[in-house]
């Protein structure tokens, strides 16, 4: 299906014959589905990163690498205005939307000179905003997509260690990779939960620090590891530790698609080391404890006196942005989660029903409907079988993929936070500067020469202090900017990508449920 | 009100979601067609619109229609039940009094919670519910309309006397039903009721056949009853993901307007609002074929205890009298009286037993036709169903995967929607 250099929308039923053309369209499309999709699943989960416990997958030079190059160029708004359906509402939305596409894109460039107040950097930061072209964000694109896939990591073997309320569960880490600066291609490690909490909190001090967006790893859960301390055998833990272990795998796999955080030598660490030391002070990194470091930050920032005066709006709008996504995805979490109970809940009552239409059969005295009613019964038992999956489709897919994102999200205000707080660092020396300078002027005045050579000595210190404040700060502000940018992208395409496994799951499911009716029909028909 | 909107009902519709299949070979009999072709729900009461057909000389017009409410059905039903002379029929069973609380006070709870969720949101259950609502409605139709024509091919009861005014009286009806309820005083429903399963497994059986039937009905009806409730759960499950569905479309069509997915959002919102179309159906259908299917037969089945029930109290009542004139004999008094009495309970119990074994074999054969069609088209629906879903989902992946044009998408995702 890499049909991504031709890109006209596939063809829809024509709108003459609306039911028999979508009956057609299945029609045929369910053999073709058969073919596409049931029976090579793998080409199409190209979810950066997914691997399977066994398989480590290929993935091919996929439609997103390409699709990034396209998206990039600008012609792209030159399309908005081709549109061959038409309606007031649709046609604003799209316009704007594919400028703000084309803006965000060949973007830093357009903002980047105009906007922050005070004197620029003599180029701390490696590229100059004015020298960003397209083209050169183009190929950092590219470099990125191909890093991320020239190391890929799996979380598989989940093993219960030692017994009562010291065990732990330890997981298999393998890497493989292309890189040259890990000891061999490929490897693997066994790494506990905390130790995991542990790499986060490491990345976490440092890399924050500089506006990185550092992914959150799952939370904590007393309840639910307790409930594997005492067995690993009943459906509830064995639910929480696949749950924990595609987390864990998830978050590697941000982690090492990072740039930035791939270099960091406490990943390499992670990845390659046989025996890791302990992770300590992990009660900090529970789930109420991850919320309270973030609230912490904003809580610092809020108590700012000084208000940040944006001439760049960017910042503002895009946090604002950042606050009301975390919201809705909360909401939209809740709908997402009362749909598994929900599903839930219809595999009970169909396995229940499944049961009474097998009495029922049983009760029957006319032979052919008898078996009819037993064969229905065993439908049902094969829809609650499907039932399950796709709950735990739902689950696992998508209601994971909104929790991951709500974390995510929080970890991106914490960045946000963090340039608030170089911004406050600066403004702060600025101040002190003044006093500094004050203090000399005073000191000129009154002719207290020793004094008055230490208090230039200050100010030499107390300058050169604000001057890299100031650079840091706009350091960070470009790496929150970058940061946040790749972040959106990924967003785009992790979503993109679990809907697609959603669907496919869904459409498995459909394929099944297909089978197994026409298996019925005829019992059905043979009742005389 | 939002509910009961004067809403009505038309022919065409109610053919679409026809569950006439629950009982087949109707309205087959060209002397006398009959069915409800239009219904008015005011403020709670139904009114249907009884439409006649017929070539039968008793009849005072060839073609008519008159207004009927449920409280007349009933009427109808119970003098059946009530005269002897029906005995040995499977009386069908009064159609249930239209329940409307369902979507009623799902509406109430919606206009409660309004203010709490986005516009789109309350439009789209607002639909649902008024689309449940006229569900029922259309059912509620349906399944008076069945009763009469159950009656209008019954060779006995369509020649009834009452069946006849109820067609074709142009008045009300509600005094007649007043003075009937004085007459019976419901004496001999309430009697029905109280000693039936007792009394029926109770009396010593000399007839195979109905031994047979007897063992089989009651064990077949708990069973029905069972599976009845259970598919009705099953039903509800699929509603509320069909719920849940709407709710996560609207939050994603809400992400629109922040723009932050860009396009995908848009894609998969109306992917989840043509899986709530889809399984939406599911449940109406499900509902319809298979437990309206259960339902129905369960209500036939209980009509058909009834039987068993009125020719149990026939052989006891035999029994008695065989037991009267013993007496009598023994006292030498009223010998005569006891012979006669004992006479006409054996007339009765013969005629009883002759016309119920005709009546039980033919319900046999009348639920083995209609559980074969009901089953076959519930299959059908569901193969048709997945279909569809399957060809969203086909379409959804390839177009995610395949297109960045934004434009399109809207449109696309629109067409497709409604195609469903």
């Amino acid at each position: 299906m890499a049909a991504s250099s031709d890109r006209n929308p596939p063809p829809f039923p024509a709108s003459e014959e609306p039911e028999t053309g979508l009956c057609d369209m299945a029609d045929g499309d369910s053999d073709e589905g058969e073919d596409i999709f049931v029976n090579n699943s793998t080409p199409v989960a190209v979810s950066r990163g997914v691997s399977q416990p066994d398989q480590v997958s290929e993935e091919p030079p996929d439609l997103f690498s390409e699709e990034e190059a396209i998206s990039t160029a600008p012609t792209l708004s030159t399309t908005a205005k081709s549109n061959g359906v038409h309606s007031d509402d649709e046609n604003d939305l799209f316009a704007e939307a594919h400028v703000e596409l084309s803006a965000d894109e060949c973007g830093s460039s357009a903002h980047k000179d105009p906007s922050s107040s005070g004197p620029r950097p003599t180029s701390s930061f490696t590229q100059s905003p004015a020298a960003r072209q397209p083209t050169s964000l183009e190929q950092l694109e590219e470099e990125e997509a191909k890093d991320s896939f020239d190391v890929d990591v799996s979380v598989t073997s989940p093993e219960k260690i030692g017994d009562g309320m010291n065990a732990y569960v330890a997981y298999k880490v393998s890497t493989r990779t292309s890189l040259n600066m890990f000891r061999s291609k490929t490897f693997f490690v066994r790494r506990r939960f905390s130790d995991f909490l542990g790499l986060y909190e490491k990345l976490s001090v440092k890399q924050s620090l500089h506006g990185c967006i550092v992914p959150p790893p799952p939370e904590k859960s007393v309840v639910g590891m307790t409930k594997v301390k005492v067995g690993m055998d009943d459906p509830s833990s064995v639910e929480f530790v696949e749950r924990r272990r595609a987390a864990l795998e998830r978050y590697l796999q941000r982690v090492v698609s990072h740039p930035s955080l791939l270099q960091d030598p406490d990943v390499r660490e992670f990845l390659e080391r046989e025996d890791l030391p302990r992770a300590v002070n992990t009660q900090a990194l529970s789930g109420a404890g991850f919320l309270k470091m973030i609230n912490k930050a904003s809580d610092a920032v809020n108590k700012m006196t000084i208000k940040m005066n944006e001439s760049d709006t960017w910042f503002e709008d895009k946090f604002q942005e950042v606050e009301n996504e975390e919201q809705q995805l909360r909401k939209l979490h809740a709908v997402v989660d009362s749909l598994v109970n929900h599903r839930k809940e219809l595999c009970m009552n169909t396995a229940v029903f499944a049961k009474s239409m097998a009495m029922l059969g049983n009760s029957e005295d006319n032979t052919a409907l008898s078996r009819a009613l037993s064969q229905l019964a065993e439908v049902e038992d094969k829809m609650e079988q499907l039932h399950q999956e796709q709950a735990a489709s739902d689950f696992f897919i998508f209601a994971e993929l909104l929790a991951d994102y709500i974390r995510m999200l929080g970890a991106v205000r914490g960045c946000f936070d963090q340039r608030m707080r170089a911004w406050q660092r600066w403004q702060e020396a600025q101040s002190t500067l003044q006093k500094k300078r004050e203090a000399e002027a005073k000191l000129l005045w009154a002719n207290k020469p020793d004094k008055l050579q230490q208090a230039k000595e200050e100010i030499t210190e107390w300058e050169a202090r604000v001057t890299q404040y100031e650079r840091d700060f706009d350091r960070i502000g470009m790496t929150v900017r970058k940061e946040v940018l790749r972040f959106e992208k990924e967003k785009a395409k992790d979503f993109k990508s679990q809907i697609i496994k959603y669907l496919e799951s869904m459409l498995q499911s459909e394929q099944r449920l297909i089978k197994f009716w026409e298996a019925f029909l005829p019992e059905a028909k043979a009742i005389a | 009100n939002l509910l009961c909107p004067g809403a009505r009902c038309g022919a065409n519709l109610c053919r679409l979601m026809s569950i006439r299949s629950v009982s087949v070979d109707l309205n087959n009999d060209a002397s006398l067609l009959i069915d409800i072709p239009d219904a008015l729900c005011e403020r709670d009461k139904v009114k249907f619109t009884v439409h006649t057909k017929t070539t039968l000389s008793s009849f005072q017009k060839p073609e008519f229609s008159v207004p009927r409410q449920h409280e007349d059905f009933i009427w109808l039903h119970d003098t059946l039940v009530e005269t002897e002379d029906y005995a040995g029929l499977i009386i069908p069973p009064a159609p249930p009094k239209p329940d409307f609380e369902g979507p009623r006070e799902k509406m109430h709870k919606l206009g409660e919670g309004e203010a709490t969720m986005t516009k789109e949101e309350y439009t789209k259950m607002k639909q649902e519910l008024e689309a449940e609502y006229l569900a029922v409605f259309k059912k509620t139709v349906q399944v008076h309309e069945i009763f009469l024509q159950r009656l209008s091919s019954h060779p006995i009861l369509n020649k009834d006397r009452n069946f006849q005014i109820f067609l074709e009286y142009d008045q009300d009806l509600s005094v007649r039903r007043k003075n009937a309820k004085e007459m019976f005083g419901g004496f001999f429903k309430n009697m029905v009721k109280s000693a039936d399963e007792v009394l029926i497994s109770g009396v010593k059986e000399v007839d195979d056949f109905f031994e047979q039937e007897k063992t089989f009905l009651l064990d077949y009806y708990s069973k029905i009853k069972d599976s009845t409730a259970k598919a009705e759960k099953m039903t509800r499950s699929h509603k509320n993901i069909a719920d849940d569905y709407i709710r996560i479309s609207s939050l994603m069509y809400q992400q629109k307007i922040t723009r932050i997915l860009i396009y995908t959002h848009i894609v998969v919102t109306m992917s989840f609002v043509s899986l709530q179309k889809v399984e939406g159906r599911v449940a109406s259908d499900q509902e319809l074929k298979l437990t309206e299917l259960l339902r129905y037969y369960m209500r036939d089945i209980q009509a058909a205890k009834d039987l068993l029930y009125r020719r149990a109290r026939a052989l006891a009542d035999y029994e008695n009298s065989n037991k009267a004139l013993d007496k009598a004999r023994l006292k030498s008094k009223d010998i005569p009286q006891a012979e006669e009495h004992q006479q006409q309970c054996l007339q009765k119990f013969d005629k009883l037993s002759e016309s119920g074994k005709k009546e039980l074999t033919s319900f046999k054969g009348r639920r083995v036709v209609a559980f074969r069609k009901n089953l076959i088209e519930m299959a059908e629906l569901e193969i048709k169903h997945a279909k569809v879903r399957s060809s969203i989902q086909l379409y959804y992946i390839c177009f995610i995967m395949c297109t960045n044009e934004l434009q399109y998408a809207w449109g696309i995702c629109k067409i497709l929607c409604e195609q469903i």
